[in-house]
């Protein structure tokens, strides 16, 4: 068999960062949580949630050593497997990975440990305030990585001089046309994970003690947040997302759509088959104008469609389709789902709804699902190209590298990641079983 | 005054110093607490390093982020030529960085016990490969005239490379065992000051023998040194540091042996520097085909962009990374829950 170096790195790519994704929105969204529960533990002097705030800051702990652990990877893969794609952007692209680590990377790890370690040997207010720095911190650490892969997605701030691209304005590239648009909808994501995150387990605590006062305070704020975030995640943000797609990468909205011929008064695809080779959709059913309208505002704007474009210009249209309508599926099920927690607060049915209850433990996984569909789209619909209309993906990798030597780091991986993936979730469930300490200090079974 | 080029040269050395010096002593621990006797010694141990790795590990990423933006092509050739030893190192460090926190997790000896070798390993590979990578960079690497560079695993762990090897591993042991000892009290801080002592030996030894082996192995390097007054300066201080370090640890004044360590460290860094400048990787193949700080840089206005981040944020950094060291310092107490 012949080893690809180009799809062996590809499939690294994919395997080593989908695998640290899931760690860093769930650390972001829970971070913020704990901002507010840390913040009315301290202001209010309640018992309940600095109990709370032990519980879930040993949690925020454990996620954030394995994002951190598996993002080492990140920070250097660009140079080991896409040397010739580095060489073409560094001038542009290393910036935003040494910003975020200077102004992110140093304040969450060094805040992390204050907020963790430093309960009892600081103020209740430094003590909160590193808590808040962590959170910011982390999210700054989305906005600069945001900002690296929103420049591939819509470069700007460039010229193409010496081989490579050289940077003309600073602030053009990092404020690229997709740049503030994207991080805000990641960011809504994130508080999504965190927040299904913390209600999973409040859920969780209450079906084992219906009494437990901690766990009715944070699934309470949780569930306020995740409806929030829900409902942000689909408008203004997914919203305007798609618009900013529809504007600067029209093939990728075209594949994401399953829209094969460009057309005015386009519709937006409710249900459909998606094939390659050439690009079709099967039983589509869709309602007319509504794709037109939802991405320019006029029914009768021209949308372009897949053959509209050359044929090696084209994203793979299945994945992206697919992965694409997964992550709206989901989303709107997020704003159903959580509408439906609200209603149950209001009508204060919440906390003896044991089979709601059991759903909100099962749904933890799913913002993380949302998560990867949403970047595989992103990801999967900028192809062929890894710098868009700039750089092909086939002309990026390491060309010293061989098939054989990528095998073996990809087979090191894989393997790594399946172990920390199960110790994570054995170590994680431990945690969450032996529950909050109880008024006493102790914790509720040894 | 200095150009960027060689302002951005300072500042990645500054940063890989800062790296060495601080994840260093957790790097040293990590060697040490494969040696660790008891119970009580091994959560010493994590306790000493436990609120400080994270961020301490963040300057090898500050490193790499910096080395990306400012010398793009040596970011690429470099770390794609060292593909499997790099992978290697990544390896250890993603053990390294869980062992830490998994450790305490479950109270099982056999957990411990397993935890505490990943733990061990996964600090002693690093401490070896960084030397190895060093070794491998000061003896010239066979780039060729499209700067293109393929070496083999194996032919990374020449005979001088892991000599340079063997010194990083002496001289991190060292570094951490100086900051152990500074950390305890009693018996345990006389076995990590004769610990100190005896990598100190065997580090002087390796150095004088490296020292030797780089006259024959890359004598170019020692050109720069007898007209360059830093160079002198920075001789200087690494003699008086490391002439410094026993008598301190001696004399029971371990801070300041810590220091006279983290300058020992920082000086042999630097003289590095000096001897490579303005070479950042030398080739074997031809001195021409050499990686250079004026040909393989970013571009003036991203340099000038970068020096004004790190400009504005390293000083934050070092500030708040001064006040939480300030915080978590001290002799160490075994916390209740955690490490």
């Amino acid at each position: 068999m012949d080893l690809d170096p180009l799809w062996l790195s590809r499939l690294q790519f994919a395997l080593t960062i989908g695998f640290h994704f899931l760690f860093p929105p769930l650390t972001i969204g829970l971070a913020w949580l704990l901002v507010i529960v840390e913040g009315i533990g301290w202001r209010r002097g309640d018992e309940d949630y600095v109990r709370a705030g032990k519980f879930f800051a040993k949690i925020l702990g454990l996620t954030f050593v394995v994002g951190v652990a598996t993002g080492i990877v990140m920070e250097f893969q660009f140079g080991t497997n896409w040397a010739e794609y580095s060489k073409f952007v560094g001038d542009i692209f290393g910036a935003p990975l040494a910003i975020e680590a200077i102004f992110a990377f140093f304040l969450e790890s060094t805040f992390l440990a204050l907020y963790l370690f430093g309960r009892d040997k600081v103020s209740k207010g430094v003590h909160w305030l590193s808590c808040l720095i962590v959170a910011i911190g982390s999210t700054l650490s989305a906005f600069w990585i945001i900002v690296a892969n929103s420049w591939q997605q819509t470069p700007a701030g460039y010229t193409i001089r010496n081989g490579r691209a050289e940077l003309d304005g600073f602030a053009a590239a990092v404020f690229n046309p997709s740049t503030s648009i994207r991080f805000l909808h990641v960011f809504t994501a994130c508080l999504i994970a965190g927040a299904f995150f913390m209600a999973g387990i409040s859920a969780y605590l209450l079906l084992k003690d219906k009494t437990s006062e901690v766990a009715r305070k944070t699934l309470k704020i949780s569930l306020v947040v995740a409806f929030l975030a829900s409902l942000a995640a689909l408008f203004p943000t997914g919203h305007h997302h798609a618009q900013e797609v529809a504007q600067w990468q029209p093939e990728k909205l075209a594949a994401m759509e399953g829209l094969i011929k460009g057309q005015e008064n386009a519709p937006l695809t409710m249900f459909g088959v998606p094939k390659e080779n050439p690009p079709k959709l099967d039983y589509a059913v869709g309602i007319p104008g509504m794709l037109s309208w939802l991405a320019f505002g006029e029914m009768d704007h021209y949308v372009a469609g897949m053959e509209d474009f050359p044929e090696d210009e084209r994203p793979p249209m299945v994945i992206t389709f697919l992965s694409f309508h997964a992550m709206v599926g989901l989303g709107s099920f997020f704003i159903g789902f959580t509408s439906l927690g609200i209603l149950l607060l209001i009508c204060k049915r919440l906390y003896g709804a044991w089979w709601y209850l059991w759903l909100l433990v099962l749904a933890i996984p799913l913002p993380l699902a949302a998560c990867e569909v949403g970047w595989i789209t992103a990801e999967v619909g900028r192809q062929p190209w890894v710098v868009y209309r700039l750089l092909r993906t086939a002309d990026a990798f390491s060309t010293n590298v061989s098939g054989g030597e990528i095998l073996f780091s990809i087979i090191m991986f894989g393997l790594i990641y399946l172990v920390l993936g199960a110790l994570y979730l054995f170590i994680l469930v431990r945690k969450v079983r032996r529950g909050p300490e109880t008024s006493a200090g102790e914790e509720t079974q040894p | 005054m200095m150009d960027l080029n060689t302002t951005w040269f300072l500042l990645i050395g500054v940063l890989l110093t800062g790296y060495a010096v601080l994840d260093g002593f957790d790097l040293g621990v990590g060697v040490l607490h494969l040696f660790a006797t008891d119970e009580r010694q091994r959560r010493i141990n994590l306790a000493a390093i436990g609120p400080v790795w994270d961020g301490n590990e963040v300057w090898l990423l500050t490193a790499g982020g910096a080395m990306f933006a400012a010398f793009p092509p040596v970011y690429a050739t470099v770390f794609s030529g060292f593909y499997t030893a790099f992978m290697l190192l990544l390896f250890a460090l993603i053990f390294r960085a869980v062992s830490i926190e998994f450790r305490g997790q479950v109270d099982g000896p056999r957990w411990r016990r397993f935890w505490d070798r990943t733990f061990g390993l996964g600090s002693l590979a690093p401490a070896v490969l960084f030397g190895v990578a060093i070794g491998n960079v000061l003896r010239g690497l066979p780039i060729g005239a499209d700067g293109s560079l393929h070496v083999s695993f194996f032919a990374l762990l020449n005979p001088y490379s892991l000599l340079i090897g063997l010194l990083s591993l002496a001289m991190f042991v060292m570094h951490g065992a100086v900051y152990l000892a500074a950390r305890t009290d009693g018996e345990l801080q006389k076995r990590m000051a004769r610990w100190a002592t005896g990598a100190w030996a065997g580090f002087l030894i390796l150095y004088v023998v490296a020292t030797v082996a780089t006259v024959f192995v890359s004598p170019f390097l020692f050109e720069p040194i007898p007209h360059n007054l830093l160079a002198w300066g920075l001789c200087l201080l690494l003699l008086g540091a490391v002439v410094s370090i026993p008598v301190m640890v001696r004399a029971g004044r371990f801070v300041l042996a810590f220091l006279a360590s983290a300058a020992t460290i920082g000086s042999m860094i630097g003289l590095m520097g000096v001897s490579l400048y303005p070479r950042m990787v030398p080739s074997s193949i031809d001195p021409v085909n050499s990686l250079n700080i004026y040909d393989d840089s970013s571009t003036q206005r991203t340099l000038t962009v970068m020096l004004v981040v790190a400009l504005v944020g390293m000083p934050l950094v070092i500030g708040y990374t001064a006040y939480v060291y300030k915080v978590f310092m001290g002799k160490i107490v075994i916390p209740k829950d955690g490490y």
